[in-house]
């Protein structure tokens, strides 16, 4: 067996960040969700509940959503991880937004907007989701792991619908 | 959260050596894990990660059962061709548990080791056998509504195993194929889960270190309908306040055989041999007789102060359960 025995101490992990592969020593109890927020500063990714009742944490990991807050970053330790950060397309000084984003800017689909980092990454995932169907209770089911305590959503119904009739089988 | 130390298994054997002799679990995908030791319910002092087993396959077998590896993620799982085909009550309970984000993460094995969702055994503080044996049951005289048994229960334990993958597994039947560190066995599915008895701490049949490596599920029935139906406080996200995974095959307008697990009111997932035995030729829109079965299913239910809506409940659900299955198995017949 090859195995990294560790006793508490530091593990050495690499994670493909929004694109850029990035090294990084965390502690083995350190949630992926804290890894990106104090270690990494991409703390656009928030943290809710902490516990996986939110969805305020979801990020992609090798395109799936889920929640950051219940998984160990060595967990990850190779794997493709894409934040709220890592949505917009293009280079830092001249970025467009994704159709996700744009769609929830063009629908209103937020108000307080503390889980929309959440909602749009999850949304992304659905964009070419040929498993979820495409009626307004579709999505709603599809995006149940997001909470929105302002209520927003029917706005990011409206937002996931027409990020997906026009990107539909593109992400 | 608490300080563990991590290993990273490539192979079963690793696994268990890694777990053999230390306060350790098993990783999996982390959903109820990670919680838990977040909440200092669970305080393993050692993780071993099985992420890297090579277990994320599923497989025909030869003699025409499906095998799961542990580490198939529930998604995976529900979307799989041969699951929504020849097992969509599989597919449709996995599809009614949780939120995408835990189906993407959470595992087939990890999902049939679940833990309860009682709030006194979640809260660390409270009285709970299960949690501390022989220090009581605070939910028998106190909140006992949501994710609290009818059937199964006793005077030391009245959680509810919340798992929905599960209630499915027990109505379609299979095995569960462990690794230890004499070797591998197999235990049959209704045998895995414990009733709380005097012992709720003991929650399943794994030997110390043992690990899950695959559930073979059972070959189905040719020309069977299922379904899972399952009724709760809000429409997505949400455990079952009752639920009812149904497998009816007909012989023209009759049950020629029907299955029926129950969730959502059992100490562990809720099989019903007795009601099935009374659905044998009946007629699938005899409302009568398959209220009857229903009534049979809950006959020795014992309801708690703010539970007893749930067997009135449960029947309703399986007797919808087997109306939708049987309108499936007509179709199934067909082609």
């Amino acid at each position: 067996m090859k195995d990294s025995t560790q006793h508490a101490v530091d593990v050495s992990i690499s994670l493909r960040i929004n694109g850029q592969m990035t090294e990084l020593d965390v502690p083995p109890n350190v949630v992926l969700l804290d890894a990106l927020r104090n270690r990494l500063d991409l703390t656009g990714t928030k943290k809710g509940c902490d516990h996986g009742q939110c969805g305020a944490c979801t990020v992609l990991v090798n395109g799936e959503a889920v929640n950051s807050c219940l998984s160990l970053a060595v967990v990850h330790d190779g794997d493709d991880i894409t934040t709220v950060e890592g949505l917009a397309n293009g280079p830092d000084d001249n970025k467009t937004l994704s159709p996700v984003q744009q769609a929830f800017l063009d629908n209103d689909a937020f108000q307080c907007g503390y889980c929309t980092p959440g909602q749009m990454v999850s949304a992304t995932e659905l964009l070419g989701n040929e498993n979820v169907a495409t009626t307004d209770a579709d999505i709603a089911e599809a995006m149940s792991g997001n909470i929105c305590r302002c209520g927003a959503y029917k706005n990011i119904v409206a937002a996931v619908q027409s990020a997906r009739s026009t990107h539909g089988n593109r992400g | 959260m608490r300080q563990f130390d991590y290993k990273r298994a490539t192979d079963a054997q690793g696994a268990i050596a890694a777990h053999a002799g230390q306060r350790a679990a098993y990783l999996a995908g982390g959903t109820t894990l990670i919680d838990l030791v977040k909440l200092d319910v669970m305080q393993p002092e050692r993780l071993v990660d099985v992420n890297r087993l090579a277990l994320s396959e599923i497989e025909d077998t030869e003699d025409g059962r499906l095998c799961i590896g542990a580490t198939v993620r529930n998604t995976a799982l529900a979307y799989d061709p041969r699951v929504k085909r020849d097992y969509t009550v599989l597919s449709e309970a996995l599809l009614q548990g949780a939120s995408r984000q835990l189906r993407n993460r959470a595992t087939t094995a990890g999902n049939v080791m679940q833990r309860v969702r009682c709030s006194y055994f979640r809260d660390g503080i409270s009285p709970c056998n299960k949690r501390e044996p022989g220090t009581g049951c605070s939910a028998i005289e106190g909140h006992n509504r949501e994710v609290f048994a009818v059937l199964g229960t006793s005077e030391h334990c009245i959680a509810v195993h919340p798992s929905d993958m599960c209630v499915a597994m027990a109505a379609i039947g299979a095995t569960v194929a462990v690794e230890g560190p004499d070797g591998t066995r197999e235990i049959a599915f209704s045998d895995f889960h414990k009733l709380p008895g005097d012992t709720p701490h003991i929650e399943h049949a794994l030997a110390p270190d043992e690990l899950i490596t695959h559930v073979t599920l059972d070959a189905p029935i040719h020309g069977a309908g299922s379904t899972y139906v399952k009724l709760r406080d809000r429409s997505s996200y949400q455990f079952a306040l009752a639920s009812c995974a149904a497998i009816v095959a007909l012989d023209g307008d009759r049950i020629r055989e029907a299955r029926l697990a129950l969730g959502g009111v059992g100490t562990k997932p809720w099989r019903c041999h007795e009601a099935e035995a009374e659905l044998a030729g009946v007629a699938a829109d005899d409302t009568a007789a398959l209220a009857a079965a229903a009534r049979r299913a809950m006959e020795d239910a014992t309801p708690y102060k703010h539970n007893a809506f749930k067997i009135p409940l449960a029947r309703k659900a399986i007797v919808q359960a087997i109306k939708d299955a049987a309108a499936r198995a007509g179709q199934g017949a067909l082609a």
